[in-house]
């Protein structure tokens, strides 16, 4: 599609637009947050096909479902909880072969030790080109057991609030927080891994 | 007094600056005395700031293409 003359427009009148059956403006919309749909979508699915399956489920219930949009969420908020529900069904569906899940059982405690323990670079970053980062990071969220990552993608990295979070999810506050907690310790401990001050580990040889 | 399983329950809220302030209060004092939990706590804090640095990746254009057909396909059924 061509570069829209949309681009600088408000969301609240852009969904408006949308909801008076404004094509272009719905498109828009699907431009501004299509990417973090879909990174979101490969997060909890881990599967490409799937989140491709899940990306287009969710803007074509959006589209089908505006009227329901109250607007006293923000709409982005309102998708992300149409993207997890279309997710978490994809898992359910898949669980006969595979059993991963939301749900699964999670071992509360242990994980909170720290084993690595080690200061960083100063700028850890620049050790590393731009797809290296990538892929350091998204090899350590892929490591998460799948009730942490979506936790953390959520809040960490879409940055919604922790009872938006909950909200999306299903889960309670209290259950957010502890998970949030849980991913962003062994996210670090994974880090450290790669962005710890060269030299600090020399004690490791001995 | 704070044990460092006890700091580290509360690191969310150290990071984020939330909390009440007694409990903030113990948790500064525990941080100046722990090099441990202090290299914890500012290694998670720079975790979580790469990744809320990180964009998603631009959508590939193979994908963007066949959801933009599909919402087409939808519109104009909607449409009549």
């Amino acid at each position: 599609m061509a570069v829209s003359s949309l681009a600088g427009i408000d969301e609240t009148t852009l969904v408006a637009q949308a909801r008076e059956n404004d094509a272009r403006a719905f498109a828009e919309l699907v431009r501004r947050y299509e990417a973090k749909i879909f990174r979101l979508a490969q997060h909890i699915t881990q599967n490409r096909e799937d989140a491709e399956d899940v990306l287009q489920e969710t803007f074509l219930k959006a589209y089908e479902h505006l009227d329901q949009f109250q607007g006293n969420s923000k709409f982005y908020t309102w998708i992300v909880r149409i993207a997890v529900n279309q997710a978490l069904m994809k898992l359910r569906r898949r669980k006969t072969d595979r059993s991963v899940s939301l749900d699964d059982t999670i071992d509360t405690g242990e994980d909170t030790i720290t084993r690595e323990i080690a200061a960083w670079d100063e700028d850890p970053e620049e050790r590393f080109s731009r797809e290296e980062l990538g892929g350091i990071l998204d090899s350590a969220i892929q490591s998460l057991a799948p009730p942490y990552r979506s936790v953390f993608v959520l809040r960490d990295m879409d940055e919604l609030s922790t009872e938006e979070t909950a909200e999306a999810l299903g889960l309670s506050v209290p259950a957010v927080k502890s998970r949030l907690l849980r991913a962003r310790l062994q996210l670090r401990e994974k880090l450290t891994r790669s962005f710890k001050r060269k030299g600090d580990d020399a004690f490791a040889y001995l | 007094m704070l044990t460092c399983r006890d700091f580290l329950n509360e690191l969310s809220d150290y990071l984020e600056d939330s909390g009440d302030a007694e409990t903030r209060a113990k948790l500064e004092q525990h941080i100046t005395e722990c090099p441990n939990c202090w290299v914890i706590a500012d290694t998670t804090k720079r975790t979580i700031q790469i990744y809320k640095g990180m964009d998603p990746y631009p959508m590939p254009a193979d994908v963007e293409d066949r959801l933009m057909r599909a919402l087409e396909k939808k519109m104009a059924a909607k449409q009549h």
